[in-house]
């Protein structure tokens, strides 16, 4: 059994006179001990109120219902009262969230925001804890520690704050690990170092840790295996290679080729994913992603596509799949044809189409890596 | 940060200049002219031309206004015309009775208005919110001086829970140390006396806290409310703290900042609302005794009287201004 | 390759339909405000109070029974306010009659009318004489260079001045000086009021010119007067309007707190409620709803004005917005 498997999680938020928003609905994943597992999709897709949910930090209101299993190390962690979660929280699981400074209460100096987490789970007061402290943040990487102590957040680098919560959040040595979009308020340099210091972090103290992010690039570097999400449940996962090399989704084969690539001759066109995230079906009309995508066939309409695992654990939601490899990659594939032929696997029936012009025209923001900083999920 | 403080009294001259020059000029248009505000309406025509020579006032403005201020520097106030005595000398003997009602109506008012502000945030779209936000409302909208009659009607003539009046019972025949009646009690070891001064001040206090505790309530309510949404109160629950911690070191440590900065704006409101209410109750404070001059038409003792009013106020803004930059790290001048 | 244009084209429309919704089509500031007070429960009830206030002051002194100075009691000899007679609710007086033998219900009415207008005059001033500083001081801030800002700082140092003393004191300055008098409570309360007018305005007007607008009409060569008059002030319209609401509700009872020093008309035959309480005062012991009957008309009233006022800062604060 995993360390942590979550269980068709779903989170619904109803509010009086609207239809009930289904932010997440039915992720499953699981995460062993020493494994980087990526949850992977746009702005909206429900990937950070997954992580909420998991650690029961959605703030408690009236028309919120979270569903499904979250069970840790045996114990379901949804089902859990007030006291155990605070107990669990900081000690066995731990998070790191996205804007460094927004993150950090401004009137407590770091030490103390450190100290504390050690004063809670592990009983360390004074001096000792300031020690333990000053040696977590050198840990992580922040110079001159002792001084730090006694600074405040606003005194310190995008960078360093960063750093700071990950010692926060590795203090007592926790066995999972989850980082909600951890690098993308920050500049691209940084966000390879803080990158690196998970990777490390993680080789060492064998944890489990949850990469939260919409960017593939942070993704192809760090994750044993990655979960796509899109409109709130899980269309795609797979190991890291397989995934890059051979998606299988629609969904994830565009993200992957609207990425700006350097070897792409000049005067090539972005291709984005056409529409955007609100053009989407609820599941229990088809798959959600159907009105953006272009390998949509009659089938994709009326019901929702279930989930097939194929090999080497690579599965995916869609009953018309890309192409294995073998034929052409380019996102451009077969427009028109998949109409008139609905097959799950149209292996060798695909004629690539020579004109991408018209659907530049479509509207909707570009999707993942088009621009690196978009807001919480 | 010695520098800061100083900068900041610097720029309180102009200020305070601009105020005397405005007051120099509000007491030669009182009717009746300046002799008025020495002599008061009664002067006889000679004593007040008596009175305009030696004031000088046939002389040019400037120097008039050079006899003013050096008067106002010597703590010259003049005398009062109800009680022929020096202006200043009144205002000694009373201020403490308004300081004791204003620390009063301030200990109820944060006392009772951040918890329940901080519960109303809390327990938001409950009765108790709802309760709390209508009830701050209704608080400012009534006057003062009404809610203070209607609470000296029911609670101290008709249930006579607590006294109607004054500040203390005469016939415990208190000893007098320093004028503040519970503190005098309190080191004359006089208990009776020290709790009769406090039983005094129950009521008058109550009257006078309803607007500071009503903004309170108002403020406290919104800031914890704003509190509770920002990330970093999320990122101690995600580290596991106690309610009680969270509660104390990230959310009211923050929600208190603001709060804190009002406190210091109802100053103003304090000594407004202490005027009437002191009226009402017969509380024989500073605030009692302008109500007083206004209809003797004591100018001595009005325009002497809201000088210091006003000077405190603006010391006490001053103070408000600079504990701010203790409270919050970030404003602090490295 | 037409049958393929052809369905492209079809799902591009289809794509084009889901992209229109309805929240997306704009809708002015005050559109979008007006349509979040109408569910604002509070909103409402500010509104009707109004409503029936400004009703009652406007038409009521036409319909009442009886005239607000006429002392009838006294001379049927019904009311004696010496020997503490004072009768109260009847058939034919509704509230009863007042301490000099008047019928209550028709002051109360005719009342209405006088505290609206001193409501309503004071927040005037204030708002005339607060705006055109704070809107000269902005302005010079803003756009006026170096003299600019020199200009602002005499005027704001001014402003500062009066705000050196707590309102009420500043009130009974003023009015001692003018003498008592219906027409020195509406003066002092307006000069109170002052001070927040024009931090007000300034502030907007400061704030507006360091945006992009701004710069970008200036550097258009649009005169700074044009800019000023033309687009700034507009824009700044709405706080100002949120903040009158709110003073009218502070000046009713500011006023009733000078009518009870002394500071009013002395002569209490107009009815007003500030000085239909203050009177009141000493008969409370024998008829204490000559004191009520205006207390709740002046709670009620400024309650009707602060929900008001305050739904509508929510409404058009653009933060608040979501």
């Amino acid at each position: 059994m995993a360390l942590l498997e979550v269980d068709n999680l779903s989170v619904t938020f109803t509010r009086r006179g609207q239809r009930p928003v289904h932010a997440v609905d039915g992720v499953s994943f699981s995460v062993d001990a020493g494994e980087v597992v990526g949850l992977v999709g746009e702005s909206g897709c429900g990937k950070s109120v997954t992580s909420l949910a998991i650690m029961g930090l959605l703030p408690k209101q009236r028309g919120l219902r979270i569903g499904g299993k979250a069970v840790f190390d045996g114990t379901d962690l949804l089902q859990l009262d007030d006291r155990s979660r605070r107990d669990i929280r900081g000690r066995e699981i731990a998070m790191i969230f996205q804007d460094p400074l927004s993150s950090l209460n401004p009137v407590v100096p770091i030490g103390r925001q450190v100290t504390e987490v050690l004063a809670r789970h592990r009983g360390m007061k004074g001096e000792k804890a300031r020690r333990e402290a000053a040696s977590l943040l050198e840990r992580v990487g922040i110079p001159d520690p002792t001084r730090r102590l006694k600074e405040y957040p606003h005194q310190l680098s995008g960078g360093m704050r960063q750093r700071a919560l990950i010692a926060m959040a590795v203090a007592c040595q926790p066995r999972v690990l989850i980082a909600d979009e951890p690098t993308t308020a920050l500049d691209v340099t940084i966000q390879a170092q803080i990158l690196e210091l998970l990777k490390e972090m993680v080789r060492e103290s064998d944890t489990a840790l949850v990469m939260i992010t919409h960017d593939l690039g942070v993704v192809a570097g760090l994750c044993d295996t990655i979960n796509v999400l899109y409109a709130g449940r899980v269309v795609e996962t797979a190991y890291r290679r397989p995934l890059f090399a051979n998606p299988r989704h629609p969904y994830t084969v565009g993200l992957l080729g609207s990425i700006p690539r350097l070897d792409a001759g000049r005067g090539e066109r972005l291709t984005p994913i056409p529409g955007s995230v609100r053009d989407l079906l609820p599941w229990a009309d088809g798959c959600a992603f159907a009105p953006r995508c272009e390998r949509q066939i009659d089938a994709c309409l009326g019901e929702p596509p279930a989930l097939v695992p194929g090999a080497g654990g690579h599965a995916y939601r869609c009953v018309n799949p890309a192409p294995t490899p073998g034929s052409v990659p380019a996102p451009r594939a077969a427009a028109a044809d998949t109409d008139a032929v609905p097959s799950p696997d149209p292996v060798g029936t695909e004629v690539p189409s020579s004109v991408p012009a018209e659907t530049d025209a479509a509207p909707g923001p570009g999707p993942v890596g088009a621009d690196g900083k978009e807001g919480p999920a | 940060m010695f520098r800061f403080i100083v900068r900041r009294l610097l720029q309180l001259i102009p200020t305070l200049l601009g105020l005397s020059i405005l007051l120099f000029i509000w007491l030669r248009r009182l009717p009746g002219g300046p002799e008025t505000a020495i002599l008061g309406e009664r002067g006889t025509p000679e004593s007040r031309a008596a009175i305009r020579r030696n004031l000088g006032l046939d002389e040019p403005i400037l120097i008039q206004y050079g006899r003013f201020m050096k008067r106002m520097l010597r703590l010259d106030l003049g005398v009062s015309t109800s009680t022929r005595r020096e202006v200043t000398t009144e205002f000694l003997q009373r201020f403490p009775g308004t300081v004791e009602l204003t620390v009063t109506a301030l200990i109820i008012a944060i006392g009772v208005g951040i918890p329940l502000g901080y519960l109303a945030a809390r327990k938001r779209g409950r009765f108790l919110d709802h309760a709390s936000v209508g009830g701050s409302l209704i608080g400012i909208c009534i006057p003062v001086f009404f809610l203070a009659y209607v609470l000296k009607a029911i609670f101290a003539e008709n249930l006579n829970w607590f006294p109607s009046s004054g500040r203390q019972d005469p016939t415990i025949g208190a000893t007098r140390v320093t004028n503040f009646f519970v503190l005098d009690g309190l080191l004359t070891r006089e208990w009776d006396a020290a709790f009769d001064a406090i039983w005094h001040l129950v009521l008058p206090g109550i009257a006078l806290a309803s607007i500071p505790l009503a903004i309170i309530v108002r403020i406290t309510r919104a800031s914890v409310l704003e509190v509770l949404g920002e990330d970093y109160v999320r990122t101690a629950e995600s580290k596991g703290l106690t309610e009680a911690v969270v509660r104390r070191r990230h959310v009211l440590r923050n929600a208190l900042l603001p709060v804190a900065t009002s406190i210091g704006l109802l100053a103003g409101s304090l000594l407004s609302g202490a005027v009437l209410t002191e009226t009402v109750f017969a509380f024989n404070g500073i605030g009692a005794f302008v109500a007083e001059s206004i209809s003797n038409r004591d100018y001595p003792v009005l325009m002497g009287f809201i000088m210091i009013i006003a000077l405190v106020y603006v010391l006490v803004n001053l103070l408000v201004d600079l504990s701010y930059s203790f409270i919050d790290p970030r404003v602090r001048v490295r | 390759m037409t049958i393929t244009g052809g369905k492209k084209r079809e799902k591009l429309d289809r794509l084009a339909e889901l992209s229109v919704r309805d929240d997306e089509r704009g809708a002015s500031l005050w559109q979008e405000a007006f349509r979040q007070l109408r569910r604002n429960p509070a909103a409402i009830i500010g509104a009707v109070i109004l409503t029936i206030f400004v009703l009652v002051a406007v038409i009521g002194p036409f319909l009442v029974p009886y005239g607000p100075t006429d002392t009838i009691g006294i001379r049927e000899g019904v009311v004696k306010s010496g020997q503490g007679i004072i009768p109260g609710i009847s058939g034919e007086h509704w509230l009863g009659y007042d301490h000099q033998g008047r019928d209550v219900f028709s002051r109360m009415i005719v009342g209405a009318r006088q505290t609206l207008l001193v409501g309503v005059v004071a927040t005037m001033i204030g708002l005339a004489i607060g705006t055109l500083i704070g809107g000269i001081a902005g302005a010079a801030a803003g756009l006026g260079g170096r003299w600019g800002r020199w200009v602002d700082s005499a005027l704001m140092r001014f402003i500062d001045m009066l705000l050196a003393m707590p309102s009420l004191l500043l009130a009974v300055s003023i009015a001692a000086l003018l003498g008592a008098s219906l027409t020195t409570v509406m003066i002092a309360v307006g000069m109170v009021s002052v001070p927040v007018f024009a931090r007000l305005l300034r502030g907007s007007m400061i704030a507006q010119s360091g945006s992009d607008y701004v710069t970008a009409a200036v550097s258009l060569g649009v005169s700074k007067r044009k800019i000023a008059l033309g687009h700034v002030l507009p824009n700044s319209l709405a706080p100002v309007i949120v903040q009158a609401t709110l003073t009218l509700a502070t000046a009713i009872i500011e006023a009733a707190a000078l009518s009870f020093l002394g500071l009013g008309n002395p002569d209490s035959a107009t009815p007003e409620w500030g000085v239909m309480l203050a009177d009141a005062q000493s008969y409370l012991g024998i008829r204490p709803g000559l004191a009520i009957y205006p207390a709740l008309g002046i709670i009620i009233t400024a309650l009707g004005f602060t929900l008001l006022g305050e739904a509508m800062r929510e409404a058009l604060d653009p933060k608040l917005r979501k």
